[in-house]
Parts: C-alpha cells; sequence; structure tokens
C-alpha cells in the first residue's frame, strides 16, 4: 500500500462533504481530480484521516456563463476547460495556457479549482485567476465565501481555505471583445512545472494600451499581479520604450528564488525576456473596437 | 465512511466483485487483485505514464486513482487491445515500427495513444508528440512510437 490508512467517503452533496470535512476535525482532505493530491499520499507527505471524493456530486461539472464571468464548477478538468466553446472563443489566452497543463492524460482527470487550491507557485491555473480577476467560491460548516483571488494565494501551497472549507466554484472574467493577450511559458521539458511564465490582457483604445492586467508565476511564493508593469503601459502605445520601462518595472517588482532549477538572476532574466514577449504579443492581438471604429 | 468496501469495476468488459481497502491503488488492484499485470507501474506518482489505463474511456494513471474510486467504473488495459495471436491495431503498428525496445513503457503509451485516437485530432506531429508527451520511454525510443502514431492517425484522414 502507497498511502497511509485513511476512511474514505463519496461525498453525495456539497453538503454531506462539507459535514465529512468538519467532522475530520481538520484532518479531511477533499479528492477532486487526484492529480496533486494522489501524489503526495502516496509519497505520505499527506496523511489525512478521511478522504472526501467529491467526483459524484452532479452539480459540481459544469462552466457557467454568467454576465461577464465565467463559472467554473470544482469537477471541471482540465480538458473541459480547454475545450469549453465560451473558452476558446472568449478567453484564448486561458485555452492557450491549458496547453502547458501537464501532459493529456493528467487534464483528463486534474481540475481547475483542485489546481488553485493546490496552489504550487509555478502551475498554471492559479496564475490564470489571478490574470482573469478571479474569486474563489467556497463551503464550510459556517456557510459560503468568496474569496478574491489576491487574497486567496498565502505562500506556496498555502491558501485562505480552512482545514474545514472546500472549494465549489472558481468565476473568472471573460476580457472584453477585441482584448489582445499574450502567453509565454518556460519550463524545461514541456508539461513541467514552469521556471517562469507570464500572462497578459489588454485592449486598445484611441491607440493606447487599456485594462493592462499581467500576471506572472515561478517567480514567487504565490502567483504574482504586476501593477507596477501594468502601470508603466496604462494608457500608452506599445511602443519599444514603453515596453523598456515596463521591463524595468518587472525586475524591480520581483524577487524569484533560487533553487537547483535555477538561481533569481536567471529567473530574473528569464522573466524579463518572457515578458517583453507576451506584453508585444498581447499589443499586437489587440482590435479595434468598435468605440474606436465609430471615432 | 469505512477504511475498506466492496467494489464493482468492469474491466475489459468482464464485471469484476472484490472486497478492497480504501487506500488501495486501482493500478495495484488491477495487477494483484485481477493478475492483470499488463500494467505496469513505474514511478508510482504520475510522471512516468507507464501505467496508462482507460477509465471511463479517457486514459487516466491508474497509480493516482483509488481502486475504491473505480466502484462502477468502465476501466481498460492493455490487455484489452488485442488476443493471444492477434494483436490489436495500435500493437500491430507497434510491432511493425519498432515502437518498443524492453517493453516497460508500452502498455502506458499504447493506452495513451488509444485515447489519443478516438478524441484528438492530431493533426501533425507536433500534435503527436505534445499528445505523447508524459508517458516516458527510458529506451529513448520515441521516434519509432512517434512513426506508429503518425501511420494510425493517417488511417483517419490526411494530416497537415
Amino acid at each position: 500500500m502507497k498511502p497511509a490508512r485513511f476512511d474514505y467517503v463519496r461525498a453525495e452533496s456539497i453538503a454531506h462533504a462539507v459535514e465529512v470535512l468538519a467532522d475530520a476535525g481538520g484532518d479531511g482532505k477533499v479528492l477532486a481530480g487526484g492529480q496533486s493530491l494522489m501524489p503526495m499520499m502516496n509519497f505520505r507527505l499527506v496523511k489525512p484521516s478521511v478522504l472526501v471524493d467529491i467526483n459524484h456530486i452532479a452539480e459540481l461539472d459544469r462552466i457557467e456563463h454568467r454576465g461577464d464571468r465565467l463559472h467554473v464548477g470544482a469537477l471541471v478538468r482540465h480538458r473541459m476547460t480547454a475545450e469549453d466553446a465560451l473558452v476558446v472563443r472568449h478567453i484564448p489566452v486561458l485555452h492557450h495556457a491549458m496547453k502547458h497543463v501537464a501532459h493529456l492524460t493528467v487534464r483528463n482527470r486534474g481540475t481547475f479549482c483542485g489546481s488553485v487550491c493546490h496552489a504550487d507557485p509555478a502551475a498554471e491555473m492559479p496564475m490564470m485567476t489571478v490574470l482573469l480577476d478571479g474569486t474563489i467560491h467556497t463551503a464550510s460548516p459556517r456557510g459560503s465565501r468568496a474569496l478574491p483571488a489576491r487574497d486567496f494565494f498565502v505562500g506556496s501551497l498555502v491558501t485562505a481555505l480552512e482545514p474545514d472549507e472546500m472549494a465549489t466554484s472558481i468565476e473568472i472574467a471573460v476580457p472584453a471583445e477585441g482584448s489582445g493577450w499574450g502567453f509565454e511559458e518556460f519550463a524545461r521539458r514541456h508539461g513541467d512545472y514552469a521556471l517562469a511564465a507570464i500572462a497578459v490582457l489588454m485592449e486598445r483604445r484611441d491607440g493606447q494600451a487599456r485594462n493592462v492586467r499581467v500576471a506572472m508565476m515561478g517567480v514567487g511564493d504565490t502567483p504574482l499581479r504586476l501593477l507596477d508593469v501594468e502601470a508603466a503601459l496604462e494608457g500608452r502605445e506599445v511602443t519599444r520604450a514603453a515596453l523598456d520601462e515596463a521591463i524595468e518595472a518587472l525586475k524591480m517588482s520581483i524577487d524569484p528564488n533560487s533553487d537547483l532549477n535555477a538561481s533569481s538572476d536567471y529567473r530574473r532574466h528569464l522573466a524579463a525576456v518572457l515578458a517583453r514577449r507576451a506584453l508585444g504579443d498581447a499589443w499586437s492581438r489587440t482590435r479595434q473596437t468598435s468605440v474606436e471604429i465609430a471615432a | 465512511m469505512s477504511a475498506e468496501a466492496r467494489i464493482t469495476v468492469t474491466v475489459n468488459g468482464l464485471s469484476c466483485t472484490r472486497t478492497v481497502d480504501a487506500r488501495l491503488l486501482l493500478s495495484d488492484f488491477l495487477r494483484h487483485e485481477l493478475g492483470l499485470t499488463g500494467t505496469h507501474v513505474g514511478c508510482e506518482h504520475g510522471v512516468c505514464g507507464a501505467c496508462t489505463i482507460l477509465l471511463d474511456g479517457r486514459s487516466a494513471r491508474s497509480c493516482l486513482t483509488l481502486a475504491i474510486q473505480a466502484d462502477g467504473a468502465n476501466i481498460e488495459t492493455v490487455e484489452g487491445l488485442g488476443r493471444i495471436g492477434e494483436l490489436g491495431r495500435v500493437q500491430q503498428a507497434f510491432r511493425d515500427h519498432h515502437g518498443l525496445q524492453c517493453g516497460f513503457c508500452t502498455p502506458g503509451f499504447l493506452m495513451t495513444i488509444t485515447d489519443m485516437l478516438r478524441h484528438h485530432s492530431l493533426e501533425n506531429d507536433e500534435d503527436i508528440r505534445e499528445a505523447l508527451s508524459g508517458n516516458i520511454c527510458r529506451c529513448t525510443g520515441y521516434e519509432h512510437i512517434v512513426n506508429a502514431v503518425r501511420e494510425l492517425a493517417r488511417e483517419r484522414g490526411p494530416l497537415k
């Protein structure tokens, strides 16, 4: 046997799952896709006394479009997100990012919400949640909460989730029509956790970048939103000079860790290279909005 | 709530009922309880792909799945791809293209490729290589594996 002994519960509803988590007294774990949890249990790095399997709660396996937000249920697999018609058409940056999430077989099982709750600082979905102004919806014995992404990621593999709390869905923003996007990632092998990656969104109005959003991963303990980089480009034409300023702002705002894969200096250099490409791509992908055409 | 349960799983079309420990991995269930040792166990943490099976028609790491989770599910393993003396189509393509050397990774590759051919468009070599990237062959016989998959993909229609 690889994992340590535990009691298994197949939850019938969110209420049931929460009840079991509460009874576990902080020693329960939620099993969705299991693509991060099961390796840790096989190594016995994680030894829950109770495993709550949420795979049979029917209402959780949906992606719903409400207004300009997309609600991704806790059982939506990476493959479902990647193939979703709304995502393909309206959030191409997310569709593209999915190609970098592990491998085909892992994407069949792993979930968007599970990846966010695992909170690996070099995983794509936490970064995309930050980029897309995400909100994590949770349930616990104390009721439900809606946590903005900026408050959710606390540290490497650490989130604001309480031990008896589970994520039920994550809502993300659908970017405005005509938004441009950029995504760059560098990993040692395809599908590996990234050394660094960046995702960018921006609109173009009257020849100027608007609503610039920049998120990075692999360069800190959590996915980062880079407000200074956004500010360097907001309201400006994205010229070479503007990009130079944005890259300087980027270098000042990150302090990457060194590890056996890359030194801090190398990661900072890599971040700058990836950022220059992604910001340029996003600008070139913006389309004239109807307001501008009318003007 | 229990540390043990009675489960019924359909494996390669046959229904099997067993009492299992909750912590028994599906890979160990297939090998030790059912004697289906074609599913190989390499890394046991989801990295190598040797234990890949089809769970309700889609490829999955059996080392990252609990047997108890598979209660009521339909499982396909490498044993279901062909018969003694009669290779399945994917197996035959591997043979024709020398797609295996030591053979340890082969069952996982065959199951991943079965999922790829059923569900993915595979329009060019890049698609094929990307889809295969979760399976590791330490004999590094990737060229031959890609050649086998390219032939199988072409049988469905022209590639770009």
